[in-house]
């Protein structure tokens, strides 16, 4: 049995998960990665996805449109800017999310229309965001890039 | 002297007004409790981001390429004010005492050469700054459609303040709100958001941390959520100072009224009395001069 440590999860509304876990799946802005008790101190900003949480009860998913996570040894916390379970996150929910990154897709390129980084950034998001619904099984809609 | 009729009238408008404001105060107690419990459930997030950002701008702060949002443009010239005040009134002294200390500030700021540019958020602070300060007006953030503010409003807000400072209009900015203590104490508050300044009490976290994908990529993600965060925090205190000071004013213009009409009540008495006792004197009169 693995060291358990302390996991928060809340987003600027309320908080989502406070538990004592034993692993933490995090999408990473540049991978994935899985913390376990005593993590080297990271801290990571997160591109939309999801974040799958193991502790003694079983585990549990969340689906997170960005935002950054905390790794200390004994405590893991993640600040997400849009969290949701991944029960409540239903193809009505998952379209919003998509239109709301498909928007600001749109307004970057409209902004920086010669500089390839912020809309590469843009649109890396949204690949992103459409790549969530495939994993949780709801049908997809193709981003217009 | 007012008539019996008059008098009757008055007492049921004063009766009528009290059921207002007392239904009013019970409104204000329920919306403050689901207020304060916004509050309260957007702490975590925002303590622990300071605590992120206090590590972050400590150890970014002082060298050459730390982004604006942190450093400052290197002047103070140009002060963008923030002015949030509630959708509505009947509420006290909760907008007028945001809107006072703006203009304190306001007022300072001109008299040291500096340039003001005032932006509100709330129709209310809009029409209190309005008055004497309307040259010095650049936007006002209309809420009055949303119902229960969200994260995404404070994220709109921060956005409009984000692209003005972008665009070079401002060098430093301050939002006006008031900061809940508890139903009767609301204290107006003056906080500098950008550039970014470490909320008191906030303790940098100890550990030496690996950033990835790197320090400076973090701070740049992280400063314009910082501007959110400490809008969203500020519109959720406001939230409920408002709900509080309305609960307030509204139990005080209860117990107003209950007294007015005491008031009205007895003067009634008497000169429904005083009428009756006119009528026995002609009576009495009448039937002695017989």
């Amino acid at each position: 049995m693995a060291d358990a440590f302390q996991f928060d999860l809340v987003s600027p509304e309320r908080r989502l998960a406070t538990v004592e876990a034993t692993s933490v799946q995090i999408p990473g802005a540049d991978g994935d990665m899985t913390a376990m008790a005593n993590h080297a101190p990271t801290i990571t900003t997160l591109r939309p996805g999801i974040v799958t949480v193991t502790h003694s009860g079983g585990t549990d998913e969340y689906v997170v449109s960005g935002g950054f996570a905390q790794i200390a040894p004994d405590e893991i916390s993640v600040l997400a800017e849009q969290a949701l379970p991944r029960g409540d996150v239903t193809q009505e929910v998952y379209e919003r999310m998509v239109e709301e990154a498909q928007k600001a897709y749109d307004t970057t390129k409209e902004t920086y229309k010669n500089e390839p980084g912020p809309v590469d950034e843009a649109a890396k998001l949204l690949a992103d965001m459409v790549a969530v619904g495939g994993h949780i099984g709801l049908s997809t809609k193709q981003p217009s890039l | 002297m007012p008539s019996l009729k008059d008098l009757k009238n008055r007492i049921d408008t004063v009766k009528s007004t009290r059921k207002i404001t007392k239904a009013m105060q019970m409104v204000a107690a329920a919306k403050l409790r689901r207020a304060q419990e916004a509050a309260e459930m957007s702490r975590p997030y925002a303590e622990r981001f300071n605590a992120v950002m206090a590590g972050l701008a400590s150890s970014v702060g002082d060298s050459e390429g730390a982004p604006k949002l942190l450093s400052g443009t290197g002047k103070d010239d140009v002060h963008l004010l923030v002015v949030m005040t509630a959708e509505r009134g009947l509420c006290g002294g909760f907008n007028s005492n945001i809107a006072k200390l703006a203009r304190t500030h306001a007022k300072d700021l001109l008299s040291k050469g500096k340039t003001v540019k005032i932006l509100t958020v709330g129709k209310k602070g809009r029409d209190a700054m309005r008055r004497g300060y309307s040259d010095h007006f650049v936007g006002h953030i209309d809420l009055s459609d949303v119902k229960r503010v969200g994260y995404e409003n404070a994220r709109e807000i921060a956005q409009d303040v984000l692209n003005r400072f972008d665009e070079g209009e401002f060098d430093v900015a301050t939002i006006f709100f008031s900061k809940f203590e508890n139903v009767v104490t609301q204290v107006p508050t003056a906080q500098q958001v950008i550039p970014f300044e470490t909320p008191e009490g906030t303790e940098a976290p100890d550990a030496l941390y690996d950033y990835e994908p790197s320090e400076e990529a973090i701070l740049a993600d992280l400063l314009p959520r910082g501007v959110a965060t400490a809008i969203f925090s500020a519109l959720l205190e406001n939230g409920a100072s408002e709900q509080g000071a309305r609960m307030s004013a509204m139990d005080n213009a209860t117990r107003n009224a209950g007294d007015m009409i005491d008031k009205l009540t007895i003067e009634y008495n008497r000169s429904r009395q005083a009428v009756i006792t006119n009528e026995l004197i002609e009576i009495i009169s009448g039937a002695e001069a017989l």
